[in-house]
């Protein structure tokens, strides 16, 4: 989930608000000009903001590796994985835009640490077989998250959620992909996926967000359906489906206490540790100022090249308007 | 557009899929001019073969129906379902038309 701990604004008890919940129970799809609560448009901002600058953070981990990808086939799947990013993130923006923040408004609230992105991305990826692992377990579960979120009631975010969907299990896949050939490699390339798979367990199982079955906040947002499910609900859903995949790949989910519970139908599971999460998102993970700084440098690095093509396009504009 | 300002404007992006469709909206995206939009949408809304046509419009200048007229637009369509070829009963007789 790209998306965490988002605070959530409350409703009001207006006859417009009422009016607004009752097409939301409806089914129908909030679009940008109709009337919303001020509290479900802040909701959202921070929430599509938070997601977008997830999908711009996140290239960084992966961008660590394409130069040193092993094949030229590899290399070419991961540029193509990390320009999918880049178009996440920008499909997300332009929602977020349609509530009435600018994009550049939203790019600095990310550069100076007012908006947050997802605590995934704040670990570092060491090895190639972290490469697999960051497919297969970080996107698995942003999907976990986002298939439902297409069904979401703002029409553009729900919009960019399906195209979203519609790209990212190519991202998922390869990752898997990855790790299956480690996995059944030599005894150094398999050690190397277990690794990868013991380092980013926890942290994957952390992007759901701590427990919100009792937040006030997550009831409202369900209410208002920019939350479809409770973060208790996706993780489980996620370590159901990934606990048979590790299997498959033949490595050990690094948790002692993973059983199969036959009465709820679903696995018993370690809770990560909340205390590195509430950490990380402090802003004290292992690569925090690393990913922060590496953003302002692409900011502020690229700031004449912006300038220069809006200064041509005024220029051509002009010299045009005198030639007509 | 403002001078003094230094985003790049707004466009909306429509693309025509492979199989003779009309453009579509996809999405928008930032871009200095109407060229380097294209360039843009062309990276964004097109990577995985989508389309073979692309336009791009700013966002600025297209004129939208307001919410509240709604009802007075398209209300009035309702009640004239003869408009559709299935109000009408042929005789099974007559074969297909």
């Amino acid at each position: 989930m790209y998306a965490q701990m988002v605070e959530s604004g409350t409703s009001d008890d207006s006859a417009e608000a009422e009016a607004f919940q009752r097409r939301i129970d409806a089914g129908e799809k909030i679009e940008p000009k109709d009337w919303m609560p001020e509290g479900y448009r802040k909701t959202l901002i921070r929430q599509i903001g938070q997601h977008a600058h997830s999908e711009i953070v996140g290239q960084l981990p992966e961008g660590n590796w394409i130069t040193r990808a092993p094949t030229l086939e590899r290399k070419a799947i991961l540029l193509a994985k990390v320009q999918d990013e880049a178009g996440h993130g920008l499909y997300l923006y332009c929602a977020a835009e349609t509530l009435g923040v600018s994009r550049d408004e939203l790019t600095e609230m990310l550069l100076d640490g007012r908006m947050k992105y997802s605590s995934i991305f704040n670990y570092p990826t060491l090895t190639w077989a972290d490469m697999g692992a960051v497919g297969w377990l970080v996107d698995g579960a942003a999907i976990m998250n986002q298939v439902p979120l297409q069904r979401t009631s703002y029409g553009p975010y729900s919009r960019a959620m399906i195209r979203i969907c519609k790209e990212e299990s190519f991202h998922q896949r390869q990752g898997f992909d990855i790790m299956m050939k480690m996995a059944n490699g030599t005894e150094a390339q398999k050690k190397m996926a277990q690794d990868a798979l013991d380092r980013f367990w926890y942290p994957s199982l952390m992007m759901f967000g701590p427990s919100d079955k009792d937040s006030v906040h997550s009831a409202q947002s369900m209410a208002w359906k920019i939350k479809m499910n409770t973060n208790d609900e996706l993780r489980q859903k996620f370590v159901d489906q990934t606990v048979p995949q590790a299997e498959y790949l033949g490595l050990a989910v690094p948790d002692p206490d993973l059983r199969w519970n036959e009465t709820k139908g679903g696995y018993d599971f370690s809770e990560p540790d909340w205390s590195e999460f509430f950490e990380v998102i402090k802003g004290n993970g292992p690569c925090n100022r690393e990913r922060l700084a590496a953003r302002n440098k692409a900011w502020d690095e690229g700031k004449w090249v912006r300038d220069a093509m809006l200064a041509h396009a005024r220029k051509k504009r002009a010299a045009k308007m005198v030639a007509e | 557009m403002n001078d003094t300002r230094k985003e790049w404007p707004l466009w909306e992006v429509f693309i025509r899929g492979q199989h003779g469709m009309s453009h579509r909206h996809v999405g928008s995206l930032h871009a200095p001019d109407a060229e380097m939009a294209i360039r843009n949408a062309r990276d964004v809304y097109t990577r995985r073969k989508e389309g073979i046509s692309i336009w791009v419009v700013e966002a600025g200048k297209i004129t939208a129906s307001a919410p509240s007229q709604k009802g007075p637009l398209y209300d009035p369509a309702e009640s004239k379902v003869y408009r559709h070829p299935t109000f009408f009963d042929i005789p099974d007789d007559v074969g297909a038309m």
